[in-house]
């Protein structure tokens, strides 16, 4: 702790496939003492689970294991600990694997937690059958009607296990579903020794850890005074502060890009918000109309006054399931007359689709340049000088799905002038996977906690 | 009463919630956030998203942080995941509500406003809202 008294925790990866460069540059453009890292969406639990059927020894974030090569000689020089939820649907795997690479890196001593419990993919039917329903949250259907498509079924658990496992002296601990804010709330559970029912703290880690899940997006990232921030090219990722009563500074490493400021933490604080009044995780209700936020120096935000309350006596479970199939292809079509040269060649697609017998369960039709983003709000400037043409089918079947994609290359000699763009070749169905989300009571679930030592 | 854009007295968020997209749009002192109260209506955030939004707009107010919530139902033609649509999260949607043009009284001047020809001033911007 660098005061004695506060816990600095930064957070280096906003989803799979953010920078691969940010968490080094967390770990060595400053003082530290725990990184997270969240790699998880709800799409990616099911991409997981389906590499996991292929190969039992896959279905956690690979990257993850990259990085740990990467950072391990200065998080043992600086003793920053790691937390990321980069176990996926096969964090036992995920854990095999750092082992190996720890004891190729002669990091004797080092210890390495894992949390499962979260994945009930194949607990679901004995669960049913003991009375757990899942229907779905949004509108109450029952899951029967995708039971035999489910693909992964995932709860996100509370924060107590990963604190558990730094507790125990763990250097990097590997979750499953772990939510992204309790990235940074188990460290502070662990820290700081905060109880399951002190609702305020609790309520206040969850924000700091809301505040930091999509790394840079606090620092200048997604920024509405875009024009404001300087640095693109090495822009910081957010640092916390948090001190034991739960108040907390926002800021990021001294000589970084990006900006820190009232109005970006703001932002941030809006992202994915709901009802702000009713911010419901596994530890706790945040009220979000009880923050705080002060201008406490250059790139430095002050967070405090951060209210919570007891936590429900359920956790949400993220399922997936198979829905069909999609495909999405693109032709770029050059002025003059772009859009409406554009428009002639999306009816003589879907024409030439319907002669061939083939209708679809949804089609979608773009101009990318002129009206895809914000459709009727602003009209279209006239004339543009060229135009994306943007199609799209989802459906039942892959067959139909791949004929679409046959349909979109013979438009550049077979439609207007000037159509061209076609270097990525044929479109390919690729699965649409649906998303359940439904409860389960706690008592259901029982996450287990594994600390080993590398020796 | 002049009409400015919406983006020159404040600023805003947006990404996926469910079935549909929220927008949070944020003022930048207390009286832009009461003009925004009065006028910055479920009903009307409905109006300017047109056909992108298929069901209800709702609203929630957080004074302390001097923002409202815009959840956007069914904007996003399917969950992000399922969707088609080039922007499947509702990425751009702060962006498009920005666009908006607001009615503010003629006396009122955020403490901070756009530079660089960013955002045009009122009297640049045609009734379309549309920069000239």
């Amino acid at each position: 702790m660098p005061d004695g008294r506060s816990l600095r925790i930064a957070n280096g990866q906003g989803f799979w496939g953010d920078s691969v460069d940010a968490p080094v540059r967390l770990v060595e453009e400053g003082p530290l003492d725990v990184l997270t890292l969240d790699y998880l969406a709800e799409v990616t639990m099911s991409i997981l689970q389906k590499q996991r059927r292929r190969d039992p020894t896959r279905g956690y974030a690979t990257d993850f294991v990259d990085l740990v090569e990467r950072i391990l000689p200065a998080i043992r020089a600086k003793g920053v600990r790691v937390v990321a939820n980069a176990g996926g649907v096969n964090p036992e795997a995920c854990e095999k694997r750092l082992l190996e690479v720890a004891r190729e890196h002669g990091a004797r001593g080092l210890r390495i937690g894992t949390v499962t419990g979260d994945d009930i993919l194949d607990r679901l039917d004995e669960l049913i059958d003991s009375g757990v329903t899942f229907e779905n949250m949004d509108d109450g259907r029952p899951l029967a009607e995708i039971r035999d498509r489910v693909l992964s079924a995932n709860v996100y658990i509370n924060s107590f296990p990963v604190a558990e496992a730094l507790a125990r002296g763990a250097n990097i601990v590997v979750s499953g579903r772990s939510t992204d804010p309790g990235l940074v709330l188990s460290p502070l559970i662990a820290e700081f020794g905060w109880k399951a029912d002190q609702w305020d703290l609790l309520a206040a880690g969850t924000v700091a850890g809301h505040v930091v899940e999509c790394g840079a997006q606090c620092t200048g990232g997604n920024f509405s005074r875009w024009w404001e921030v300087e640095g693109w090219d090495h822009l910081g990722y957010p640092v916390l502060e948090v001190r034991p009563d739960g108040t907390f500074d926002v800021s990021k490493h001294s000589g970084t890009g990006g900006l820190v400021s009232v109005d970006s933490v703001t932002e941030q604080l809006l992202y994915e918000m709901g009802d702000p009044r009713q911010y419901i995780t596994p530890d706790c209700v945040v009220d979000f109309t009880s923050i705080r936020l002060e201008q406490a120096g250059e790139n430095r935000v002050r967070v405090h006054g951060i209210r919570g309350r007891e936590a429900t006596g359920t956790y949400k479970v993220s399922i997936s399931y198979l829905e069909g199939y999609r495909a999405v292809g693109h032709l770029t079509v050059a002025g003059p007359d772009a859009l409406a040269k554009a428009e002639v060649c999306a009816e003589a697609l879907w024409g030439r689709l319907r002669r061939a017998g083939c209708e679809f369960d949804q089609t979608l039709t773009e101009f990318v340049g002129v009206d895809s983003c914000h459709g009727s709000i602003t009209p279209p400037p006239i004339p543009v000088n060229e135009v994306v043409l943007r199609v799209g089918v989802k459906d039942r079947s892959r067959v139909k799905v791949d004929r679409f994609g046959k349909e979109i290359a013979p438009l550049v000699t077979s439609g207007p002038p000037g159509v061209t763009g076609f270097a990525g070749g044929r479109p390919k169905a690729t699965e649409v996977l649906g998303y359940w989300p439904a409860l389960i009571p706690k008592d259901r679930v029982d996450p287990k906690v594994v600390v080993e030592e590398v020796r | 009463m002049k009409r400015v854009p919406l983006y020159s007295i404040a600023h805003a968020r947006s990404g996926d919630k469910g079935d549909g997209s929220n927008v949070g749009i944020m003022a930048y002192d207390q009286r832009g956030y009461e003009i925004l109260v009065e006028w910055l209506t479920a009903d009307r955030v409905k109006a300017h998203f047109d056909e992108i939004v298929q069901g209800d707009v709702k609203r929630y107010e957080l004074p302390n942080l001097l923002a409202l919530n815009f959840i956007l139902h069914d904007s996003l033609g399917g969950s992000g995941s399922a969707s088609l649509k080039n922007d499947a999260q509702g990425k751009t949607h702060g962006m498009g509500l920005l666009r908006m043009l607001v009615e503010v009284p003629d006396d009122y001047t955020p403490p901070r406003v756009g530079t660089q020809g960013t955002v045009p001033a009122a009297g640049e911007l045609g009734n379309d809202g549309e920069r000239r």
